[in-house]
């Protein structure tokens, strides 16, 4: 009875967060698949199969395939997916959008956002924003679950070599849906779920041009760049910076919140983080419940003094 | 054109709620009450392609116990014309919301159903796109802008990489994320009318569906509470701290 890992990638390297979900898929103690679909796969199938306790690769190719539409990823699935007892995909926006299409095809409940698995059938998630976590079983054959990404190590890489093989397309039975466009934000700085440091503002920053305070201080560091909901929807940064309970999760080894007031939903999101720092004028903010190491004060004159100091620290 | 809209009630999103001591699961006692924030989102989109001429009916549905129909009458003040309640004292899951909705649309033929695109309670994110595998439809998740022409929608979706537009011909179901729009307060004359318009209540039986979840929770637990740490008074200390105590820097 094996596991059936569905990785994410953009044709030219496997996503970080399906190496976490890797590492989910250990737990089960049984042999991984991995499946690859896209429309030219050969690059990134060779590098997951060079991944410890990857057992087989599937590549699936076609160019119905090339934008990831579940859709047209479905049908394929849904063949191979009866072979297996265990189905696996990261909760990002990709595993979020096709997942629960595969779990209703195969009229099985969805077990989303797992943190912890405690065994085959025993799985930890957050509700209610993280504010509480719920350990849930299910009654069905075939257990599907997205993971949550920042709750496991990223597995590494080994030597050998997993053995792939051609599975055939299964056309959708779904017409009349095209692909129009992407856009994407820019690319220059680490993304966000994988950053090892991450500068996020909020709506104390005020407007879109004094979001290059934020800027300033994360290119200094080579941090990636977060913000509140209230941030995005003032229009200062694109939707995908949004960190929270419906936007990212993030755990970074460092996260400094400026001029966030830390709403539950924004905790939901940047809680794990190792060393949380806040800056804040308001010292009752309750993002200050959480931070390791708070400074109350106007983030107009603390932001441009920590980046001009931190510059001299980071050259020496 | 009919729309479908699904509302969820959920504790209000400003509580922070407690775990009962038993672990058994979420406090309800004395909490307050609300229309999941996506759903309210949905309704507002409806009640838009309504007032553009472009929708016809709005039947806005919601799946659990009796309470459920105080969000109902919320969401025909918002503009709903039609409530439809379908009773079950099962805690409701994903996959059985969306074979109840399934049934709905088989008996009521809308050309689009809007839902959340999670609802904050369970944070599931799973009912529409199941709903919309269910029913052979094309999914349009977690949409920002929505678009309606003729017998096509045009949706622009938040995606982890930044924005991504598809197109999709009707039938078909949506589900919202937080900047699609804002939605409007309930008028008090809009209450008032509200009482008014038709509210259908229906047994899981009428539908021919089974609402017993797949999912059993065996506990629920507070997560660790994260300490507090120290305020700094200067950047220097700041600076200090990161490098010589937490050593991130
Ligand atoms: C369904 C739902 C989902 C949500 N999902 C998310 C989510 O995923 N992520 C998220 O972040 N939010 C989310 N929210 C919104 C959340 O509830 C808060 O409204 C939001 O996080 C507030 O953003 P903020 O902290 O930037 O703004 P505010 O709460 O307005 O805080 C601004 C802070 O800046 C400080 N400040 C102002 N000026 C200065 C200055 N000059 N110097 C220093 N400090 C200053 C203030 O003291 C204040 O604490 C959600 C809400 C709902 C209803
Ligand atoms: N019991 C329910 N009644 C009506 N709609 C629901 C119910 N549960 C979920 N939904 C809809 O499905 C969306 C996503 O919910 P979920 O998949 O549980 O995160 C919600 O925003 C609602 O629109």
């Amino acid at each position: 009875m094996s596991l059936l890992l569905i990785a994410e990638h953009d044709h030219e390297t496997i996503a970080p967060a399906t190496f976490a979900v890797l590492t989910a898929a250990e737990k089960f103690s049984v042999p991984i698949h991995v499946i690859i679909m896209g429309s030219s796969c050969q690059k990134v199938t060779e590098e997951i199969s060079f991944y410890e306790n990857v057992e087989k690769v599937w590549i699936v190719e076609n160019q119905a395939l090339s934008h990831f539409i579940p859709e047209n990823m479905v049908n394929t699935l849904l063949e191979l997916a009866k072979g297996y007892k265990f189905i696996l995909a990261p909760s990002t926006t990709f595993g979020k959008n096709l997942l629960p299409r595969l779990a209703a095809l195969l009229d099985v409940a969805q077990i989303s956002d797992v943190i912890e698995i405690q065994d085959q059938n025993k799985f930890v998630r957050p509700i209610y924003a993280g504010n509480a976590l719920a350990t849930v079983t299910s009654e069905d054959a075939i257990k599907v679950l997205t993971v949550r990404p920042t709750a496991f190590e990223k597995a590494k890489k080994g030597s050998l070599k997993a053995p792939i093989e051609l599975y055939p397309f299964v056309p959708p039975s779904i017409r009349g849906l095209t692909f129009v466009k992407k856009e994407e934000s820019s690319a220059e700085r680490p993304e966000l779920t994988n950053a090892s440091i991450v500068v996020s503002g909020g709506r104390g920053l005020q407007s879109k041009d004094n979001f290059a305070l934020i800027e300033d201080l994360a290119d200094l560091l080579g941090a990636a760049i977060g913000a509140s909901r209230a941030a995005v929807d003032a229009g200062f940064v694109p939707n995908d910076y949004q960190v929270g309970q419906t936007g990212k999760v993030v755990a970074p080894t460092l996260y400094i919140a400026v001029g966030i007031s830390g709403a539950i939903q924004h905790l939901a999101g940047m809680k794990e983080s190792k060393v949380i720092v806040a800056i804040n004028k308001d010292p009752d903010a309750p993002i200050f419940q959480v931070a390791d190491y708070g400074i109350v004060g106007d983030l107009f004159t603390i932001l441009p003094e920590l980046t001009a100091k931190m510059k001299t620290v980071m050259k020496n | 054109m009919k729309i479908l809209v699904a509302v969820k009630r959920v504790i209000d999103y400003s509580i922070k709620v407690h775990v009962k001591s038993d672990g058994s699961g979420i406090d309800f006692s004395g909490v307050k009450m609300s229309i999941n924030p996506f759903d309210e989102i949905a309704i507002e989109e409806a009640v838009r392609l309504k007032e553009k001429g472009i929708a016809s009916e709005i039947v806005a549905v919601s799946i659990g116990e009796k309470t459920c129909q105080e969000s109902l009458r919320t969401a025909l003040a918002l503009g709903a014309d039609r409530a439809i309640h379908v009773e079950t004292s099962f805690e409701t899951q994903p996959l059985c919301v969306a074979k109840a909705l399934k049934a709905l649309v088989e008996r009521e033929n809308p050309r689009l159903v809007i839902l959340g695109k999670q609802a904050i309670d369970d944070d599931c994110n799973q009912t529409g796109q199941m709903l919309a595998a269910l029913l052979s439809w094309p999914q349009g998740t977690f949409v920002s802008r929505l678009n309606v022409k003729e017998d096509e929608i045009e949706v622009v979706r938040e995606i982890d990489g930044g924005l991504e537009t598809l197109k999709m011909s009707l039938p078909a179901v949506v589900t919202t994320d937080l900047r699609l729009n804002e939605p409007r307060y309930a008028t008090l004359p809009n209450i008032m009318k509200a009482k008014q318009k038709p509210f259908e209540i229906l047994g899981e039986d009428v539908l021919g569906i089974d609402l017993k979840p797949h999912l059993k929770t065996l506990c629920v637990a507070e997560p660790p509470k994260r300490q507090a740490g120290i305020k700094v008074t200067t950047v220097d200390e700041l600076i200090d701290k990161l490098q010589n105590e937490a050593k991130v820097i």
